[in-house]
């Protein structure tokens, strides 16, 4: 790929990864929305984090399909169960950074 | 702006602080991610410096990637943007359950923050949001910071990526173990619970069967419509607002 085409490639990437970033915003921020969107949208970040994650967490990368003796789950959940008890966004990332390691070289 | 009053300098510099200091998860997340592109960019034929061209004006991890794997296989650019849109589709939902924090913000302000929107960068901030007192200031430095980091470690991985040993310290962990505990942290009441439940379960299941990564987009919205409705059924007197 020539050096012109790449940089119109990366603009056209960056062009439609751009719109759906900022249109909502520039549309719906500071705008009276109706109850229920209101309620669907508070509803969004939990369900997208869900969606992110367990997939992540339970599906394979080998075999497509779910495996709960993956390092990935096996240090969810105990990441989950410290996230709980112990109210901390770094202490979380911390404990699930070194289970993981800890679990990935056991197995 | 000739003459600002010190308060509001003052904020403007406690904000960016209280940013850097909140960005840190994000920031350790990217380096293994950003080193592991700048690999396989520099492999696909990419320069250091077109792959820093490409972390700043897109900056879209999991498009980066396949962009970079569909280049390596001679696809077209139209295919690339096609799909890289596709992929990013579903900063829709991220980014209209922002701008109901976003109230009084002035609107330079707003485009200049609909760039750093990530996945990453849109979790933290909006559990901030949601406790309070995090305006746009933080928001703001939490993106920027994290497009650095972004940046510098795709870059670095254009250079020297082959020579860092993968794994290392668990920090391929870092990003799932943020998503968790920001996760967690909005489970405060019945209907959270329920629709991150319902979320995860479609997931798994659209992950399976539908292609590329359409499970995040059809498993949020599917199940924060689930949430409203159970909330709904099972609390009738709540629906007016």
């Amino acid at each position: 790929m020539s050096e012109a085409s790449y940089i119109w490639l990366i603009l056209g990437m960056s062009l439609v990864t751009y719109l759906p970033r900022w249109l909502p915003l520039a549309v719906l921020a500071g705008r009276r929305l109706p109850g229920w969107l209101v309620e669907w949208l508070d509803l969004i970040p939990v369900a997208i984090l869900a969606s992110l994650l367990a997939p992540l967490m339970a599906i394979s990368a080998a075999t497509g399909k779910p495996d709960p003796l993956r390092p990935e789950f096996l240090t969810g959940i105990i990441t989950v169960i410290f996230a709980l008890k112990v109210k901390s966004l770094s202490g979380t990332v911390i404990v699930g950074m070194l289970v993981y390691w800890l679990i990935s070289s056991l197995i | 702006m000739k003459h600002q009053p010190a308060e509001t300098n003052h904020r403007v510099k406690t904000g960016i602080c209280q940013g850097i200091i909140a960005a840190w998860p994000v920031c350790l997340g990217y380096v293994p991610i950003g080193l592991a592109f700048g690999v396989i960019a520099q492999k696909a034929g990419l320069q250091p410096y077109q792959i820093g061209l490409m972390s700043m004006v897109v900056f879209a991890g999991s498009a980066q990637f396949i962009a970079v794997s569909m280049l390596a296989g001679g696809a077209g650019a139209v295919s690339i943007i096609l799909t890289t849109f596709v992929v990013n589709l579903r900063h829709f939902l991220i980014s209209s359950s922002l701008a109901i924090y976003m109230g009084g913000t002035r609107k330079w302000l707003l485009s200049l923050f609909a760039y750093g929107i990530t996945d990453e960068s849109f979790a933290l901030n909006l559990s901030r949001f949601k406790q309070g007192n995090w305006g746009i200031t933080q928001a703001l430095t939490v993106n920027h910071v994290s497009n650095f980091c972004w940046i510098t470690a795709t870059v670095a991985g254009g250079f020297a990526g082959e020579f860092i040993p993968a794994g290392a310290f668990g920090i391929d962990y870092a990003l799932p173990a943020m998503f968790i505990g920001l996760l967690v942290m909005q489970l405060k009441g019945r209907r959270y619970i329920v629709t991150a439940v319902l979320a995860g379960t479609l997931a798994v299941i659209f992950a399976m069967i539908l292609p590329g990564n359409f499970y995040i987009i059809t498993a949020s919205m599917l199940a924060a419509l689930g949430g409203v409705l159970i909330n709904r059924r099972l609390k009738p007197e709540q629906t007016g607002e």
